[in-house]
């Protein structure tokens, strides 16, 4: 965590690395035919690289659900409780469908979970390349709801159904923000 | 409500199509269905465009279709609901006859995915199911949330992995019949077994490729559908449901909540015997996603117990001559899985199968004369049904 560049700034640059040496080729197939038009590498046909990128990234309202990333500041997993029926919605939500009105409060997660089911995610998305092969898990919790999350264990030979599991909180490595996974007790 | 039938089906050659842009491979479906039909653009009275996108560059695709097809000033819209997208937009027109509003109707099913880089579509499917909460931290996959199910289910049921690949096997060896298949080769389960893990423990194998295609339906009301053909293909009933978002919030991982649901209205709307539904169908197209989606969809839909859609594979009873044929154009498997289209095509395919015209090796006997189609949107959070016949319901 030495490195002052946090996620923000590394994807952004990870990723043009990947596509560099592909789009300087374009660069001068460019420079020698007057256009961006090469050839496809496994047909052969004449294809047209599209000089506009797009890059999205999107402004999320998170103010209803803050206290949970208050939460998550103090090493606790929050979530919202209605206190006209009881009923916890995991992720939190100001709302209650059932009840049709805004009156939560906030309770912490805790105690032992079971693990309902794993996978191993291989092939990765374009925004998570930078990364090893992860395991993603859905566990029960005693409260009566699931939560999705990392299960960290170094092989998911190691993992069963109904296997224990407690949740963490704290900063990732390597992207250093916090967020909560699973470890096995 | 008015009778819909089906008066005429095209269907563009499925994979990696970097010969044609949207527009020219939605014409390539929409002009055979309108060869088929014997009818001009001027007898279309609107048009339904299924497409996602995101993965190509043209946003407004009903729109620059409509101008291609010479449709202008007709009026079209995009439906989308993942990769139920298909039997939701022809659900949607078949809904504009029904009502008296139009006559024909024309349904394009259509998919550029190769317009962007593997790893970008990677990113985009991950991002359909909770972005916020599965995606954003965890970086899900779209095979990735199936592979939850297959961890659960093999568990539970003792299934292993050389079953899910017999699925593959089955669907390769009926896209090979396929001309219009992404995929025209067979496999072997040594061949499945030895494919790398995308998301373990589901492999390259058991997965769907990502496919640009394109297909087209003409839909009619009853007296048009009398003088266009003498031999319609009736849509009999829709099934419908949505499952939650998150896959946090399901009820379990063994197989689509919403699948049964849509299965039991359907069955309930055309009187089928939800306990034995083979007994009313001749052949049966069941979402294929991935090896353990098909695995699933035959318990879901009513056609074997949950727990033994294997031993029913291994038996080969989703082969022609078995209990239900599966997915005899290849499925998403091996025809391939072009998102919007994937819906369009299934009943293009169905529709010739109850017309008895598709290549030998890969016809079912048309007995009863029904067949039924299972599009499910992302994993399991749209599920479409629908019922074909060759009996005017």
């Amino acid at each position: 965590m030495s490195d002052d560049k946090t996620i923000i700034k590394k994807l952004p640059e990870h990723i043009d690395r990947l596509s560099e040496e592909a789009l300087s080729l374009i660069d001068n197939i460019v420079r020698e035919t007057g256009l961006p038009i090469y050839q496809d590498p496994k047909t052969g046909a004449p294809m047209w690289l599209d000089v506009r990128e797009l890059r999205l990234r999107y402004v999320i309202p998170v103010k209803n659900i803050e206290e949970f990333f208050k939460g998550l500041r103090n090493g606790v997993v929050r979530t919202t409780k209605c206190k006209e029926c009881g009923t916890i919605y995991f992720p939190p939500q100001p709302d209650c469908p059932k009840c049709r009105v805004r009156n939560m409060e906030w309770i912490d997660i805790d105690g032992e979970g079971e693990l309902l089911t794993w996978t191993v995610i291989n092939v990765k998305p374009l925004s998570f390349s930078h990364l090893k092969d992860y395991i993603v898990g859905i566990v029960r919790m005693p409260q009566g709801f699931n939560i999705l999350a990392w299960i960290n264990v170094d092989s998911h030979e190691k993992l069963a159904p109904g296997m224990k599991m407690r949740l963490k909180v704290g900063r990732r490595d390597p992207e250093g923000y916090i967020t909560y996974w699973f470890e096995p007790i | 409500m008015k009778r819909v039938a089906i008066v005429g089906t095209g269907i563009a050659r499925y994979g990696y199509r970097t010969d044609a842009t949207l527009a020219e491979i939605a014409y390539e479906a929409i002009k055979e269905a309108l060869d088929e039909a014997r009818i001009g653009p001027e007898d279309i009275d609107s048009f339904v465009v299924g497409n996602v996108g995101s993965w190509s560059s043209e946003p407004l695709p009903a729109v620059l279709i409509g101008e291609y097809a010479g449709l202008v000033p007709k009026n079209g819209i995009r439906v989308e609901a993942a990769c139920a997208t298909g039997l939701a937009a022809t659900r949607t027109a078949y809904n504009m006859i029904a009502s008296g509003e139009a006559s024909i109707v024309l349904v394009i099913g259509v998919e550029k995915m190769n317009e962007s880089t593997t790893p970008q579509v990677v990113e985009l499917i991950g991002r359909a199911g909770n972005y916020f909460w599965e995606f954003q931290n965890f970086g899900m996959t779209f095979p990735g949330y199936y592979a939850m199910y297959a961890t659960s289910y093999m568990k539970r049921f003792g299934v292993r992995e050389e079953d899910l690949c017999e699925v593959a096997v089955k669907n390769h060896y009926y896209g090979s019949m396929n001309p219009k298949a992404h995929f025209q080769n067979r496999i072997t389960v040594e061949q499945c077994m030895s494919s790398r893990y995308v998301a373990w423990p589901l492999k390259l194998y058991d997965s769907s490729p990502i496919t640009d295609g394109a297909a087209a339906l003409i839909l009619a009301s009853e007296d048009i559908a009398m003088k266009i053909t003498d031999s319609p293909i009736w849509i009999r009933g829709w099934g419908y449901a949505n499952g939650t978002s998150n896959l946090s919030k399901r009820s379990d991982y063994i197989g689509l909540e919403a699948t049964r649901v849509a299965a039991e209205m359907l069955y309930k709307k055309i009187g089928v015997d939800p306990k034995n539904p083979a007994k009313y169908f001749d052949v049966a197209n069941l979402h294929d996603a991935f090896t353990i989606a098909e695995l699933m969809a035959l318990s879901d839909m009513g056609f074997v117990k949950k727990g033994e859609e294997h031993i029913v594979v291994r038996e080969k009873q989703t082969y022609i001559g078995g209990l239900i044929p599966v997915n005899l154009d290849g499925g998403l498997k091996a025809k391939g899985h072009p998102i919007g289209a994937t819906g369009v095509g299934m009943l293009v395919e169905l529709t010739r199968q109850l017309q008895q015209r598709v290549e030998r090796g890969r016809q079912a006997p048309i007995k009863r004369g029904w067949a039924l189609a299972h599009n499910v949107g992302g994993t399991g959070h749209y599920v479409f049904t629908a019922a074909l016949s060759v009996d005017k319901p």
